[in-house]
């Protein structure tokens, strides 16, 4: 017949306390393995939600357009860039507008010029896009006006500048409608971004926005760096991928030379990857938790013989070897369980401190990884004291009541 | 109520074999007062484990209340001894981390006794054996003979059939091992078999029935002298037990 569960708690409580030492000792190690999984876990999972925000900040239900084509699919294409068999145009832009499905249209072009105003001057990336390129991304303007409702093949010299850029050149003086010389040509500034926006690769404080026509102009070039499409819901994004895709292969000669990849589509890869890396950590971590295992298996063999009269007199008294196992098991389990508890309380703690030094990155354990770190350290605590119970138990109680 | 029978135990010390017990027919009835004497080695201590179960025999044949004990598995075995038998040490082998009650109570908790029906068995053991402003009290709290009392209380808490003391008193002062005597005694009146391995002839010839042990034999049984043909045997002269106190 086993004790009752409280009767072994207590008993086993009653040893872990009597070798304060070694109980600690032991609860450390099994707590920092916990703590581990759980804090690299989320590290993990914050640097994929992290990327997840900082997508959806792109705008929503976006389609991109690339100029070239490869058999990969997602994030492959972004190297197929430079390698272009046939440009990208404004017409291909214009021709893209005539849709139903597609609620906005930015074409894109990006570069990099010097800017002076004043006798200040400085390199700067220049975007050029049109009047939708706004509210597309979702970026807000601090003061003055984006760029005008025009065609989009007229080149207006006009201009919208991020903040930074208004401290750098314009320092004190109010920008709005001043001249600011890009390169070899002048644009008037007519709007400054509010530095709440922000995307990936591009800080927004640092960046000025001219008319798609003048960026082509002042860059030299006749071709876009992308086209940016806003499907009018979600349910659109499958129909203007097709359309833009016939679209553009009917003005290519019938030829496929443009990539087109939906925002859906790589977030998915980056939640693929990022996913797949939070395992990875959290499994490596996870083998602290069997190193953890290994230190109970041998800390329980040293119990086991410093207590050999105690478990002889428990054979005296009448336990059986199975309780014999039991009791040491429960020890072994209480002793991970109590160091699981830890971890998960240290884990936290330590996952609230990053939160506190990284705000941006939400630094949030997943639940899997709470249930499996706990289940994982019980379990290694079981396996672990199996080889120690079977010892005491086979403990021959003649010789073990003298020590022996 | 205990049949031993031809008992022989061996052991291996290097490739010798080691006769612990050699031949060893004894045959206990319920209530016996018993002490087993004799020098170092001579194999008392043996003896009594094997009565206890703890120990099995090489060869030959252990009754137990008519029960062939020598092919129990160990379950049974721990039963037995759960139930039947109680066990007093020279070195108390109480839990120092637990208190005088919890060391007490053990036994019932190994047994699976619910904790409502443990507290007043427990309670009454320890006003029985007078420690009870002790109850809480961890063994390094107490002194020798109040641990031994201990000791008693919880080989004696579930009411078992026999006794078995090894060397009771040897950790002891005198005054302290008379006390544990005289408590020993008294439960053997109130009908347990009461079996006491000592080295000290003075506790020893107090018992109703002596057996003399030396190289694994039982040397002389006083219990054969009254009643003679119970079992086979040699009986030497009595004065031998006397030579017994020599080595204490």
């Amino acid at each position: 017949m086993p004790a009752a569960i409280h009767d072994s708690i207590h008993f086993s409580w009653t040893a872990l306390r009597a070798y304060p030492a070694r109980t600690l000792l032991m609860l450390i190690a099994m707590a920092i393995g916990v703590a581990a999984v759980i804090i690299l876990t989320a590290l993990g999972d914050g640097a994929r939600r992290y990327i997840a925000s900082e997508f959806s900040s792109l705008g929503t239900n976006l389609v991109l357009v690339f100029p070239g084509y490869s058999k990969t699919s997602g994030l492959g294409s972004l190297a197929m860039v430079n390698a272009t068999p046939r440009d990208l145009t404004l017409n291909d832009a214009q021709a893209l507008s005539r849709n139903s499905n597609i609620r906005r249209i930015a074409p894109m072009n990006i570069g990099s010029v010097n800017a002076s105003f004043g006798g200040r001057s400085r390199e700067v990336p220049v975007i050029g896009t049109s009047h939708e390129f706004l509210k597309l991304r979702h970026w807000q303007l601090a003061q003055g006006s984006f760029l005008p409702v025009t065609d989009l093949d007229r080149a207006t010299p006009v201009c919208v500048i991020g903040s930074k850029i208004q401290n750098e050149l314009f320092t004190a003086q109010s920008p709005l409608g001043q001249w600011l010389r890009l390169g070899e040509r002048r644009f008037r500034v007519i709007g400054v971004l509010a530095t709440e926006g922000r995307s990936i690769g591009i800080d927004v404080q640092d960046i000025i926005i001219i008319p798609v026509a003048s960026a082509q102009q002042l860059f030299n070039t006749p071709s876009l760096f992308r086209i940016l499409v806003e499907a009018k819901n979600r349910f659109a994004i499958k129909p203007v991928k097709q359309f833009i895709i016939e679209q553009l292969k009917q003005r290519h000669q019938g030829k496929r030379d443009v990539t087109v990849i939906t925002q859906d589509a790589v977030l998915a890869t980056f939640d693929r990857i990022l996913s797949t890396l939070t395992y990875a950590v959290g499994g490596i971590a996870a083998i602290s938790l069997a190193v953890a295992g290994i230190l109970i298996m041998n800390v329980m063999l040293v119990a086991v013989s410093q207590r050999k009269t105690e478990i002889g007199l428990l054979k005296a008294l009448g336990a059986p070897q199975t309780q014999i196992i039991h009791l040491i098991l429960f020890e072994a389990m209480m002793l991970s369980a109590l160091g699981a508890v830890l971890g998960l309380i240290l884990g936290e703690l330590g996952c609230y401190a990053l939160r506190q030094f990284f705000p941006e990155l939400p630094a949030y354990a997943p639940l899997w990884a709470l249930l499996a770190s706990m289940a994982v350290s019980l379990l290694a605590g079981l396996v672990f004291s199996l080889l120690p119970a079977r010892q005491a138990a086979r403990l021959d109680p003649v010789l073990a009541l003298t020590g022996k | 109520m205990i049949e031993l029978s031809n008992i022989h135990r061996d052991f291996k010390v290097g490739d010798q074999s080691v006769h612990a017990l050699d031949n060893i027919n004894l045959s206990i009835h319920p209530g016996e007062y018993i002490s087993i004497m004799g020098p170092s080695g001579s194999g008392k201590s043996t003896l009594l484990n094997l009565i206890g179960l703890l120990d099995s025999a090489s060869k030959g044949t252990y009754l137990l209340n008519q029960q062939d004990v020598t092919v129990l598995h160990e379950r049974e075995k721990a039963a037995i001894r759960s139930q039947t038998i109680g066990f007093v040490f020279q070195a108390f082998h109480l839990i120092p981390r637990l208190t005088a009650a919890e060391n007490i109570e053990l036994p019932l908790i190994l047994a699976g006794i619910a904790p409502e029906q443990r507290q007043p068995r427990v309670q009454k053991a320890i006003s029985d054996t007078g420690l009870s402003d002790r109850a809480d009290h961890t063994p390094d709290q107490l002194s020798g003979g109040q641990r031994q009392r201990v000791a008693i209380a919880r080989a004696t808490i579930m009411q078992p059939k026999i006794l078995l003391a090894d060397e009771p008193t040897g950790n002891l002062d005198q005054k302290s091992g008379q006390d544990v005597i005289a408590i020993l005694e008294q439960l053997n009146q109130q009908g347990i078999s009461l079996i006491i391995v000592t080295h000290d002839a003075h506790i020893g010839l107090r018992a109703k029935r002596q057996i003399q042990m030396l190289d694994g034999r039982i040397q002389s049984d006083s219990h054969l002298n009254s009643n003679p043909g119970t079992s086979p045997g040699t009986s030497p002269p009595r004065q031998d037990q006397a030579n017994a106190s020599s080595h204490t």
